[in-house]
C-alpha cells in the first residue's frame, strides 16, 4: 500500500467544478495551503467549502476567493477577509453560518456515518429560528435565508431542554495539513494545529493530506497516531520551503499588551 | 474615581475563578483575568480551536506558528497542557465539563439571554464558538462596560440584538457593579467603588433587587 501522490496538482486533478470540499486549519493554522495552491492551478470552479475560516486577504482559501472560484462556504467566523465580506454583501457568495462546535460535528459525524444529531447550540437564536442571511440579491436584499430547525426536548441532568437537530456535513474531498504522515496515511497533528484536520479528514469522500514529513509504515509509533490511514486516500508530501512558507496572523511575545 | 477600569473588571473576576477550575477566557477584557490569578489558584486555561493549559505569549524563540489561542495570537503551554481536535474541544464545552466561560456583551437582558456576535445592518463577521460556549458551559459570566458609546445601557429588559443564547448567563460583571441572573430577576452582589443604587438603576435598562428589593 502506497498513496503518496507524484504531486500536489496529480492528487487534486478530479478536484472539478462543482466539487464540494472540506478543508482544515483554523485562522492560519494548520491549513492545507499547498493543496490550496493545486486546487487554484487546476482550474476547478463553483466550488463549495466546508472551513471554520476562509483565509485572510491573498492567504489560504482567500486565493480561490479572490478568483471567484468558491460559490458557497459553510464556515463559523470570517472577520478580517475584506473579499469574502465583499463577495458576500454583493451576492456573489453564499454563506451558510454555522457555530463552531456545530460545524466541527457536523463533519465528525459525516465521517462517523450519523446523518444527524441534536445539540443544545443556538437553541432560541437565529440558528433555530431561520432566518440568517445565507445569499443577498444584488441589491443587497436577503436572497436566501438559512431554514428554521427541528426543536427535541430530552432530559438532561434531570431537568427537561431543548436541543435542535443540526444534519451531517459530508463532502466529496476533503484536503487537510498534517505535521506528519506515513504511506498508509497515518496522520499526526503538532499542536493547536490538529484543530478541524482530522475531521475535515473523515467528512471527505476522498480525502487529501499533505505532510510536512513523510515516512515509511511502521515508523509512527501506533500509539501515537492521531488519525489512522483508513481516513486518509491521498499523501502529498512537502518541499521544506513549503513548511517554512508558514505564517503566523498574530506574532505575539511574552509582554505584549494583551487586546 | 467612579467605576472599574478594564483592569479593575478583570481583577474582579479573577475572584470568582477557583483553584482546579477549567475555563474558557473570550477576548477582550476576559483575556486580562491572569494576570490577577493568586499564585496558589491553579487554572486551566481552554482555547476553542484546541488547547487545555494556555499560558502566556511565548518568548521570541518560542513562537510556533501551530501553536496559537481562539483569537489567531502565538502563545505558549503551562505544564501538562493537552491538545485536541475541534470536535473534542466542544464536546468538552457541550459537555458540561467547562467549568466557566467568560465573554463579552453587547447586551444582556434580565432573564440572562445573551447577544455579542451580530448587530443587523452592520457586516456580520460569524459566530465563532460562542454559541456552543454559552450553551454548554457549566456557568457563563460576562464582563462589560455597563453602557454602550451611545450611553445606552447594555442590560435590558429583552435583547434587541440577535442572541447567542437564551437564558444562559450567570453573573455579569461591569465597569459600575456585580450582578447575578436569578430567578427573581437581577439582583446586585456588589457595587463598584463611587456607585450608589439611584445611579446604578439610572444607567440600567432593566429592574435591579438591591439589598432585597
Amino acid at each position: 500500500m502506497d498513496k503518496v501522490s507524484s504531486s500536489a496538482a496529480d492528487a487534486v486533478a478530479d478536484i472539478g467544478t462543482g466539487a464540494s470540499l472540506a478543508v482544515g486549519g483554523f485562522g492560519w493554522c494548520g491549513v492545507p495551503t499547498v493543496l490550496i495552491e493545486a486546487i487554484r492551478d487546476a482550474g476547478a470552479t463553483d466550488l463549495e467549502v466546508v472551513s471554520n475560516n476562509c483565509g485572510a486577504d491573498g492567504w489560504g482559501l482567500a486565493i480561490l476567493l479572490a478568483e471567484r472560484r468558491i460559490s458557497r462556504v459553510v464556515a463559523s467566523f470570517f472577520g478580517d477577509n475584506r473579499e469574502f465580506a465583499r463577495q458576500y454583501l454583493q451576492g456573489e457568495l453564499e454563506v451558510e453560518i454555522t457555530p463552531q462546535g456545530t460545524l466541527a460535528e457536523r463533519l465528525r459525524a459525516a465521517g462517523a456515518g450519523i446523518p444527524g444529531f441534536f445539540t443544545p447550540t443556538g437553541v432560541g437564536t437565529l440558528v433555530e429560528q431561520g432566518g440568517l442571511v445565507w445569499r443577498f440579491d444584488h441589491e443587497g436584499n436577503a436572497a436566501v435565508v438559512s431554514p428554521a430547525k427541528p426543536v427535541r426536548t430530552f432530559v438532561r441532568a434531570g431537568k427537561a431542554q431543548q436541543f435542535l437537530l443540526e444534519e451531517a456535513l459530508p463532502t466529496d474531498f476533503a484536503i487537510v495539513r498534517a505535521a506528519l504522515g506515513d504511506r498508509h496515511g497515518n496522520l499526526v497533528f503538532h499542536a493547536s494545529a490538529k484543530n478541524f484536520n482530522p475531521l475535515a479528514a473523515m467528512a471527505g469522500r476522498i480525502t487529501i493530506a499533505e505532510v510536512e514529513r513523510l515516512v515509511e509504515p511502521g515508523e509512527i509509533d501506533p500509539d501515537l497516531v492521531h488519525l489512522p490511514g483508513i481516513f486518509v486516500d491521498r499523501i502529498v508530501e512537502l518541499t521544506p520551503e513549503q513548511v517554512a512558507a508558514k505564517q503566523i496572523e498574530k506574532r505575539m511575545v511574552k509582554g505584549m499588551v494583551k487586546r | 474615581m467612579t467605576g472599574w477600569t478594564r483592569e479593575q473588571i478583570a481583577q474582579r473576576a479573577a475572584v470568582d475563578l477557583n483553584d482546579g477550575m477549567y475555563v474558557n477566557l473570550g477576548i477582550g477584557i476576559p483575556t486580562l483575568i491572569p494576570d490577577f490569578l493568586p499564585n496558589d489558584v491553579e487554572v486551566i486555561i481552554h482555547a476553542e480551536n484546541g488547547i487545555l493549559g494556555v499560558g502566556t505569549y511565548p518568548d521570541e524563540a518560542d513562537i510556533d506558528p501551530d501553536l496559537i489561542n481562539a483569537g489567531k495570537e502565538t502563545v505558549s503551554v503551562k505544564r501538562g497542557a493537552s491538545f485536541f481536535d475541534s470536535a473534542t474541544s466542544f464536546s468538552m464545552i457541550r459537555g458540561g465539563r467547562m467549568d466557566l466561560a467568560v465573554l463579552g456583551a453587547f447586551q444582556v437582558s434580565a432573564g440572562g439571554d445573551l447577544a455579542n456576535w451580530a448587530v443587523p445592518g452592520k457586516l456580520i463577521k460569524g459566530m465563532g464558538g460562542a454559541m456552543d460556549l454559552v450553551a454548554g458551559a457549566a456557568r457563563v459570566l460576562v464582563l462589560m462596560e455597563h453602557m454602550n458609546r451611545s450611553g445606552e445601557p447594555k442590560i435590558v429588559v429583552e435583547c434587541s440584538l440577535p442572541l447567542t443564547g437564551r437564558n444562559v448567563v450567570d453573573r455579569i460583571i461591569t465597569d459600575l457593579a456585580v450582578i447575578d441572573v436569578t430567578d427573581q430577576g437581577l439582583r446586585v452582589v456588589e457595587f463598584a467603588p463611587g456607585v450608589d443604587a439611584h445611579m446604578l438603576r439610572s444607567r440600567t435598562g432593566a429592574p435591579l433587587i438591591i439589598d432585597g428589593r
